[in-house]
C-alpha cells in the first residue's frame, strides 16, 4: 500500500520520507530509495498527481538554457567580454552574438560595453562543466543604463513575476517605474527615485513573503491602502 | 560503587540543545547549534569560484571545511588564535563526516565553504560543529541525502555514556568516542576513538550512539522548518 507522510505545499527538509510505496515517482529534489521517496534539498512539497517534487526556497543560482539574466561586465577580452552571472560560473559574450551592427577587427571593445557595466542577456547555452554562452542579439537584450540594480534570492524570482507577469505589472503599474528581472537575482529599476524606493520596498516584501500563499491579493491591498 | 554523573543527567541522556536556523545574514546559509556550554556557528558559502585553479575538480564540486575554536573558547587556558594541529584535522574529519551525503556533481569546478566557529567549547565540539555545519548546507540549498547528526559516546568508569561533558571526560580513564551517523540508514561516516574499551562495550557505545543522533537529528529539521513557521 502507497502512503503518503506530507501535506502539499508543507515545508520539507533532507532525509525527511515523503512517500512509501511503489505508486508515487519521484521528481526535482527527491530521490527514490528502494520503496520510500525521500527529500533531498530544503524546500515546500508539491504534490501534483502521483508526482512528488520540491520547489526550493534557498540555494544560488544555477545558469540554465533560455534565462534571461543581467549579468556585470567583468573582464574585456580579443573577441569578446566576461560577465559575472551571479552564480558560481563567469559566462562569455562573444562579439559576434553582441550587436547587429559591423565591429571592425582590433576595435576597442569598451566602446560597447566596458568593465563595471549592467547588461540584459540571454544564456544560449550551457555546457556540462558550466561554460556559459550568452547572446544579446533578441529585441530588448541591451546595456543597462540609469536607474538603479537590486539583488533578490534567485528562488524567489518566480514569486516575483507572479503568473503571466501578474506581479511585476501590478508594480510597474503602481509606481510607473520601469523593471526588468533577470531570473538570476538581479533586478533593474528605472523611474524617479522616490518611486525606485518604493519598487524595491515592495519587492523586497514579496522576497519575505515568498512561501505565503495568496501573496499577489495581499500585495494588492498592500498597495492601495499605502496609498491613501 | 555506583557510577552518578557530576550533572545529574542519565546514562543516555543529551545536555540540552539549542538549535537555529539561518542567524548569518550574509551568507548563503548558516546555523548556530549549542550543545550543554558547547557553541557552535556555521556558515556556508558558495557553491562559488575556485583558485587557485588546480584545485578545481571538474567532474563534481568541492568541499571546504574549517573548525576553529575562539582563543578565549576553552576553560581558561590560552588558545593560540588561528590554526593547529589539531584544527586541521578536524577540519579533515569534519569534511569527510559531511561528504557523503552531499551531491555536488551539479556544481563541477566550483566550491562550497563551510566555515565553523566556537566562541564557547566544553567537549564534544567537533560533533557540535557537524550538527551545525550540515544545517547550514541544508539551508543553503545544497542537495543533500541527508542531515549528519554526531555526538560523542564514551565509557567511564565502567559505564558507557552518551554526551560527555568536559569534566567527564577528564576522569580518569575515560574512553571518549566521537561518532556521527547518516540517520536516514544509520551508515556511520565519523567514528574516533580516544581511550581504551572492551570490544562489547564499545558496541553497546555506538548503539546508544545511533539512538541520541536521531534524537539530534529531530532538532535539526525543526530547527530548519522553524525558519519557514508562518
Amino acid at each position: 500500500m502507497s502512503k503518503l507522510l506530507v501535506k502539499d505545499k508543507e515545508v520539507v527538509v533532507p532525509g525527511e520520507i515523503l512517500a512509501e510505496g511503489m505508486d508515487y515517482l519521484p521528481s526535482y529534489g527527491t530521490y527514490r530509495d528502494s520503496e520510500k521517496i525521500i527529500c533531498q534539498r530544503l524546500g515546500v512539497a508539491n504534490i501534483d498527481g502521483n508526482v512528488l517534487k520540491i520547489v526550493p526556497l534557498t540555494g544560488k543560482y544555477v545558469p540554465r538554457r533560455d534565462d534571461v539574466i543581467i549579468g556585470k561586465i567583468i573582464d574585456v577580452s580579443f573577441s569578446g567580454w566576461r560577465v559575472d552571472t551571479n552564480s558560481a560560473y563567469p559566462a562569455m559574450l562573444n562579439v559576434k552574438d553582441a550587436t547587429s551592427s559591423f565591429i571592425a577587427k582590433g576595435a576597442d571593445l569598451t566602446r560597447f560595453f566596458n568593465l563595471g557595466d549592467y547588461i540584459t542577456t540571454r544564456i544560449i547555452n550551457v555546457t556540462s562543466q558550466k561554460l556559459l554562452d550568452l547572446t544579446m542579439k533578441e529585441p530588448g537584450l541591451r546595456k543597462i543604463e540609469g536607474g538603479r540594480i537590486i539583488k533578490v534570492d534567485p528562488n524567489k524570482v518566480p514569486r516575483i513575476i507572479g503568473k503571466q507577469g501578474s506581479m511585476v505589472n501590478m508594480i510597474k503599474d503602481s509606481t510607473g517605474c520601469n523593471i526588468t528581472v533577470g531570473q538570476n537575482g538581479l533586478i533593474w529599476l528605472n523611474g524617479k527615485p522616490k518611486n525606485e524606493i518604493m519598487a524595491y520596498e515592495l519587492i523586497k516584501k514579496i522576497e519575505n513573503e515568498a512561501h505565503i500563499s495568496g501573496l499577489t491579493d495581499k500585495i494588492k491591498n498592500y498597495i492601495e491602502n499605502g496609498k491613501k | 560503587m555506583t557510577f552518578k554523573r557530576p550533572d545529574n543527567r542519565k546514562f543516555d541522556e543529551l545536555r540540552k540543545i539549542e538549535a537555529k536556523a539561518g542567524v548569518i545574514k550574509r551568507a548563503d546559509g548558516s546555523a548556530y547549534f549549542k550543545i550543554g556550554d558547547t557553541i557552535a556557528y556555521a556558515a556556508v558559502y558558495g557553491p562559488r569560484d575556485l583558485y587557485p585553479k588546480f584545485l578545481q575538480d571538474p567532474g563534481q564540486g568541492t568541499l571546504r571545511c574549517s573548525y576553529n575554536m575562539m582563543p578565549f573558547s576553552g576553560s581558561g587556558e590560552r588558545v593560540r588564535p588561528g590554526g593547529s594541529r589539531r584544527s586541521k584535522e578536524i577540519s579533515m574529519v569534519t569534511k569527510n563526516a559531511l561528504l557523503p551525503v552531499l551531491d555536488l556533481r551539479e556544481f563541477p569546478n566550483a566550491v562550497v565553504d563551510v566555515f565553523i566557529e566556537f566562541p564557547q567549547t566544553d567537549a564534544g565540539s567537533r560533533c557540535a560543529g557537524i550538527c551545525a555545519a550540515s544545517i547550514a548546507l541544508a539551508d543553503a540549498g545544497i542537495v543533500m541525502k541527508d542531515l549528519v547528526s554526531a555526538v560523542a559516546v564514551g565509557y567511564v568508569k565502567g559505564n558507557v555514556i552518551v554526551d560527555l561533558s568536559k569534566e567527564e571526560e577528564d576522569i580518569e580513564d575515560a574512553a571518549d568516542i566521537p561518532m556521527a551517523i547518516i540517520p536516514y540508514n544509520e551508515k556511520i561516516s565519523l567514528l574516533q576513538m580516544d581511550g581504551i574499551l572492551p570490544k562489547a562495550e564499545l558496541k553497546k557505545a555506538i548503539e546508544m550512539g545511533k539512538h541520541a543522533c536521531k534524537k539530534i537529528n529531530e532538532i535539526q529539521k525543526k530547527a530548519l522548518k522553524d525558519k519557514y513557521k508562518i
